[in-house]
């Protein structure tokens, strides 16, 4: 990179990039701030003498435990967990074995098959979320973490078959050719030969298919309706809001712990995450 | 003896089953038929399922009737739906042009060596990765009417005199809400176009510098034009995705004040499951179809034409 005096690497590069990490990163330290603030001073008016909106020198827990005991609070993050981990890993099978057969087998259809897949990648899950109410009830699904472990996946496989896509195209055939001379099946080949090479794929694929589980919001918010079955998402804007009262110490205490395992997770594979999304967006 | 005869018909079945496998077109069909049953279920048959509900006047608790298109003739007629179709587009293109603007800023930003770039890179993507509703929680908290802390620093700074209801205001709600959307996309926007911008070798640009071009005309005429492809496809995830929004809105207003933010995806969740009008909801949804199929027809030919290139 070509770059001048020091002066202007601050004004053109530094500051710039400060300024964008504070924006950035702003709602997630006054969510905190927010969580460990007495009720006392969250509502207290700004003319009263000693106000400190950035600081609290009276931390508290209360928002913490009101939380846990007076919502199912506990409960939402284990269905959440449940749902996110089945669905993520029905995706994961489903979109490594469709991964492979498109990106390394010839057969009828293969490219339009591709094709159809790439365009269920697109379809927002606002698009559907109606009648797929209806078939969860017809099914019998409603209000079980089932209706969303087995929808989720059909944003999840899409995205998980597209991914891994490319990184079994860049193995090479001779990897699976030798294996099949030194006289092991197709089907073995694939399961002990190309899989394991293609593991941070699929790493990075459950990653991110963990997340976007996490994250979603419409149809658990749709087709769970007791306290006790909700995700985190999902009890925290029901159960938190009583008409236009907001309890806001507790909401950004849930909001904080609710972003917790995602937080964890993404903090220890933040390499595989990046190169997911990137190898997702590279196609 | 039956039982031998039995066992040798057995194992041969199920020799005959692997040398199935062995052929590449059983192994696909094999292997492709998890997914295809999963996205038969929930994606194709809800589809046809959300496209006959819409022909019909179907509420909850009652199947209702084949009534045609009636349906979509009351929206035709219905002031909160062209509201909502206008917020969609303006909503989706004011933020995308924001989200690629701060996001390619941001990404040449990242595009060199200095201490901490990891752990700057790694933060950075923390509001694409923290759910929606919950980080836009956050930011309901901060547009709050009376608490607001952005107020709160408008007044300290001297900018404003008189508290702003943000989320009260149609206008100021819509604006709002667009800034959270341009705030969770940027980092998407900003971490893709990066590594489009490392594919880039630095000697191009250091040849078209060393031929006296500068810094705007090398950003224009070598980086932009090899960047174009990524741009694109981070473009069409990302436009799809803002039109057929719905946690943002729901958190933020609701659709309100006075339904003057709704989107389709609000409009429709308001009329199908809060009001449980299941026809017209599903006719709200489906009305987001043609244009969603335009938008990524249209994206896709120009993404097909820019790689061709």
């Amino acid at each position: 990179m070509i770059e001048g005096a020091l002066w202007r690497r601050w004004v053109f590069y530094n500051i710039p990039l400060i300024l964008f990490v504070i924006v950035l990163l702003f709602p997630f330290y006054w969510m905190i701030i927010t969580s460990f603030r007495p009720d006392g001073e969250l509502y207290k008016p700004w003319n009263s003498p000693l106000y400190q909106p950035f600081w609290t020198n009276k931390p508290t827990l209360e928002h913490f435990v009101y939380l846990f005991e007076e919502t199912d609070f506990g409960q939402w993050m284990i269905n959440t967990m449940f749902i996110a981990l089945m669905s993520t890993a029905i995706s994961l099978f489903c979109g490594v074995l469709a991964g492979y057969a498109l990106a390394r087998l010839t057969f009828p259809w293969a490219g339009s098959l591709g094709t159809l897949i790439f365009i269920t990648y697109l379809v927002p899950q606002t698009l559907l979320f109606i009648p797929l109410a209806e078939i969860i009830r017809d099914f019998r699904l409603g209000d079980s973490p089932w209706s969303l472990i087995l929808t989720y996946p059909t944003f999840l496989i899409p995205f998980c078959t597209w991914l891994m896509m490319g990184y079994f195209k860049a193995i090479p055939k001779e990897l699976e050719e030798c294996a099949r001379i030194d006289g092991a099946s197709r089907w073995k080949a694939m399961l002990f030969i190309i899989v394991p090479v293609a593991l941070p794929g699929i790493l990075s694929a459950g990653i991110i298919a963990f997340t976007l589980s996490w994250n979603e919001f419409i149809y658990a918010l749709v087709f769970l309706s007791s306290p006790e079955e909700k995700t985190v998402a999902v009890g925290v804007t029901s159960e938190l809001i009583r008409g236009d009262v907001f309890f806001w110490g507790s909401l950004m205490a849930g909001a904080l712990l609710g972003s917790v395992p995602v937080a964890v997770v993404y903090s220890f594979f933040v390499e595989h995450y990046v190169s997911g999304l990137t190898g997702s967006v590279k196609g | 003896m039956a039982v031998t005869a039995l066992g040798g018909t057995e194992a041969k079945r199920s020799l005959v089953r692997f040398r199935k496998l062995e052929d590449e077109r059983w192994l696909a069909f094999v292997l492709l038929m998890p997914t295809a049953l999963l996205l038969g279920l929930f994606i194709a048959y809800p589809f046809i399922e959300g496209v006959l509900l819409s022909l019909s006047d179907a509420k909850v608790g009652d199947n209702g009737h084949f009534v045609g298109l009636a349906n979509f003739f009351k929206l035709w007629n219905d002031g909160i739906f062209w509201t909502s179709v206008w917020n969609t587009f303006w909503y989706t293109g004011v933020t995308t042009v924001f989200k690629l603007g701060l996001g390619l800023w941001l990404a040449m930003l990242l595009n060199r060596h200095f201490r901490g770039k990891a752990i700057i890179r790694a933060f950075i993507l923390l509001p694409f990765i923290i759910p929606t509703v919950l980080s836009t929680f956050a930011w309901k908290w901060m547009f709050d009417p009376t608490f607001s802390v952005i107020n709160w620093a408008l007044l300290h700074l001297g900018l404003i005199h008189l508290p702003i209801n943000w989320l009260g205001n149609p206008d100021l709600a819509m604006g709002s809400i667009m800034a959270v959307n341009i705030w969770r996309g940027v980092p998407f926007f900003a971490i893709s176009l990066l590594a489009g911008l490392q594919t880039i070798s630095p000697e191009l640009n250091e040849a078209a510098a060393i031929d006296g071009a500068r810094p705007w005309a090398r950003f224009w005429y070598v980086t932009w034009p090899l960047l174009l492809p990524v741009t694109m496809v981070v473009m069409l995830f990302s436009v799809i995705q803002t039109f057929a929004d719905f946690q943002l809105v729901y958190v933020m207003t609701g659709g309100g004040p006075a339904n003057a933010t709704h989107l389709f995806a609000t409009y429709a969740y308001q009329i199908g499951i809060v009001s449980g009008l299941l026809s017209q909801g599903a006719a709200v949804s489906l009305a987001m179809f043609p244009f969603l199929f335009i938008i990524v027809v249209v994206q896709l030919l120009y993404i097909r034409r820019v790689e061709v290139r």
